[in-house]
């Protein structure tokens, strides 16, 4: 099973995401995410940053957590590589992440990710298999 | 978001009704011809103009120009409006990138002029104007108080800082201002993400485009906007960047809580709303004239590098390039507006998410030098075609709430086009056509081929033959900047 698959929109970006649980769920992604951002292969996990989000149900907990890692890309110029859930409930999350600043030269970054949305969002669990769908505005 | 089928009913060539059943609170209207109907069916975005139908105080009709194509929430390409006292405003009927729009330049240059120079014009404005992610002026230093400025008074901030002429104001949806904006109701977020990017075009589609009036459908129209066959013009389109999406984020947060608050039925949770005339209402407002007032600054800026690149390169002084502004159209905006409903006046909030205002001849809030000839409306096509001059009608001003098509409208997913692009040089094809291209990244130029898009010709021939706009003048590109 893949971490993720994109799938067709006509105007921005979606993608479908897997896990076995729902740490794991959350993990790929946001590395979906960054997967669409910039090449992953050519980002260290030089340094160690925290975050801790909330929201009101499972679903606005994922497009919370994606909005801060977007946010943290965006303003203080981070890519991320690996994605730790060190705590999940319904509406709380906590995670370690590593990851490093852009260079220039070194980092690519193919595709600006304007916002993570709610249109079509969804979680589910069929047999065991977490999955998600997440439509990115670009 | 709900699934389902629907009814369509042909009125005319160009409109299709979708009529009200089930919890539709008026019928969707759709602009297109025969073969776009079918098209526009493959996607989602029909069932999203049904949905917006179910929003609370819309009135009339949940309209689609024939650029829609499926978005988030609205459709992109939907006009709706809402009554002031029982109808709803909504951040994903406007979109995160709040007034996106394109402003059109003229310049007394010609053609022949310039063409030996394109290589270097190109090279210039991809200096001069940061474009991609992260990129932004050296020059430029935002303080936060100054910031606020920007978000108060948009393009007059920008004007009383150097950047371009009073006379620039008077050619600006809103003289470049949307009055009512309240900067303290910006999250600090917002405002962190806007301070490094004013002064940038941005990435996807956003671009700077060169180009000529290569055919004139309306002479005296045309010679009232100063357009001239094979005379110079510069597209710019651009919106207001992160400050823009945060503020939609933001805002997306407080309605939903907002939605259940006042129990509002939301069939697509990225439809979330709050009545006009709540809190949550007025606050998402202000906040939106604040992204507003960025982006017209924005595009302000912009210009201004424009004229100083035209002027180094060909080495000649702004009397001699004569760059002014023929106009700037908001393209994602909710605009507070009178207009008459059954024969009834009324104030409207219309949402116009990827759509144009296009305001008839004598209406009040365009420029008085378009006075007789209505608000000139700028439609973009893709990199390789056309770009249209359009003008507003009173035809529009009756059956649209004043509004047009905004472009040409995706018809490939951006996978679709990087798999169509893969093994191709779409800049090199592109200058085989005579197309000069400068681009931060090649993968936007693969997702921006123009395959990708609709023929804008077919787009412009619609509203043009439903009677909402008036075809003036066609735009060909000759050098292109993207993100």
């Amino acid at each position: 099973m893949p971490k993720y698959i994109l799938i067709d929109h006509t105007a921005d970006i979606g993608i479908d995401v897997f896990g076995t649980t729902l740490y794991e769920l959350f993990s790929n992604a946001a590395f979906a995410m960054f997967d669409i951002i910039t090449d992953v292969s050519r980002v260290e996990g030089k340094n160690e940053y925290k975050v801790k989000v909330s929201g009101i149900d499972r679903e606005q907990l994922l497009v919370n957590w994606l909005s801060e890692l977007l946010y943290l890309h965006e303003v203080k110029n981070l890519l991320f590589k690996d994605f730790f859930i060190t705590g999940i409930h319904e509406t709380q999350l906590k995670a370690s992440l590593r990851g490093e600043v852009f260079v220039e030269k070194k980092h690519v970054i193919k595709t600006e990710i304007k916002a993570v949305t709610y249109h079509n969002l969804s979680i589910t669990k069929e047999n065991q298999q977490w999955k998600a769908r997440i439509i990115f505005d670009l | 978001m709900e699934k389902g089928t629907y009814k369509i009913q042909k009125i005319d060539a160009y409109r299709w009704r979708i009529p009200r059943e089930g919890k539709m609170r008026v019928d969707g209207m759709v602009y297109a011809d025969e073969s776009m109907i079918q098209e526009i069916q493959k996607d989602e975005s029909l069932q999203q103009v049904i949905n917006v139908s179910y929003l609370p105080g819309i009135v009339q009709h949940s309209l689609a120009m024939p650029d829609i194509h499926w978005g988030y929430g609205f459709p992109i390409g939907g006009v709706a409006a809402f009554d002031m006292d029982e109808g709803v405003v909504s951040p994903g009927g406007v979109g995160y990138d709040i007034n996106c729009g394109v402003r059109l330049l003229r310049t007394g240059l010609y053609r022949e002029e310039i063409m030996s120079d394109l290589g270097s014009l190109v090279n210039s404005l991809f200096i001069n104007i940061p474009s991609g992610v992260g990129s932004h002026r050296k020059d430029l230093k935002l303080s936060q108080q100054n910031e606020k400025n920007v978000l108060k008074n948009g393009a007059r901030w920008a004007v009383s800082q150097g950047y371009g002429t009073k006379e620039d104001l008077e050619h600006i949806e809103e003289n470049g201002c949307i009055p009512g904006a309240i900067p303290e109701l910006v999250s600090n977020r917002a405002l962190e993400r806007g301070r490094a990017q004013l002064g940038t075009l941005g990435s996807g589609n956003h671009f700077v485009e060169v180009g000529y009036v290569s055919e004139i459908y309306h002479n005296e129209i045309a010679r009232v906007l100063g357009l001239r066959k094979d005379g110079i013009t510069v597209v710019i389109h651009t919106g207001s960047r992160g400050l823009g999406y945060q503020i939609c984020d933001d805002f997306i947060q407080t309605m939903i809580r907002a939605s259940q608050k006042y129990h509002i039925e939301l069939p697509d949770r990225q439809l979330c709303c709050a009545p006009i005339s709540s809190p949550q209402g007025k606050e998402y407002l202000a906040a939106m004239a604040c992204a507003a007032n960025y982006a017209f600054a924005n595009r302000q800026m912009i210009t201004h590098w424009v004229r100083e690149s035209f002027e180094k390169t060909l080495n000649i002084n702004p009397s001699e390039s004569r760059i002014s502004l023929v106009y700037d159209v908001c393209h994602n905006i909710a605009k507070i507006e009178e207009h008459v409903v059954e024969d009834r006046k009324r104030r409207l909030c219309v949402h116009r998410k990827g759509a144009t205002r296009a305001f008839p001849p004598h209406h009040p809030n365009i420029p008085a030098a378009y006075k007789e000839v209505g608000q000139p409306v700028l439609i973009p096509g893709d990199m390789g075609r056309c770009s249209y001059v359009l003008t507003g009608t009173e035809r529009a001003y009756e059956d649209t709430f004043g509004s047009t098509c905004h472009g040409a409208g995706r018809v490939m997913s951006r996978n679709q086009a990087m798999k169509t692009a893969k093994g191709r040089n779409i800049a090199q094809e592109l200058k085989e056509k005579g197309i000069f291209v400068c681009a931060d990244s090649r993968a936007t130029l693969d997702e921006e081929l123009p395959e990708a898009y609709k023929d804008v010709t077919e787009v412009v021939d619609v509203v043009e033959h439903a009677g909402i706009s008036k075809k003036i003048a066609q735009l060909k590109p000759l050098c292109v900047i993207k993100g």
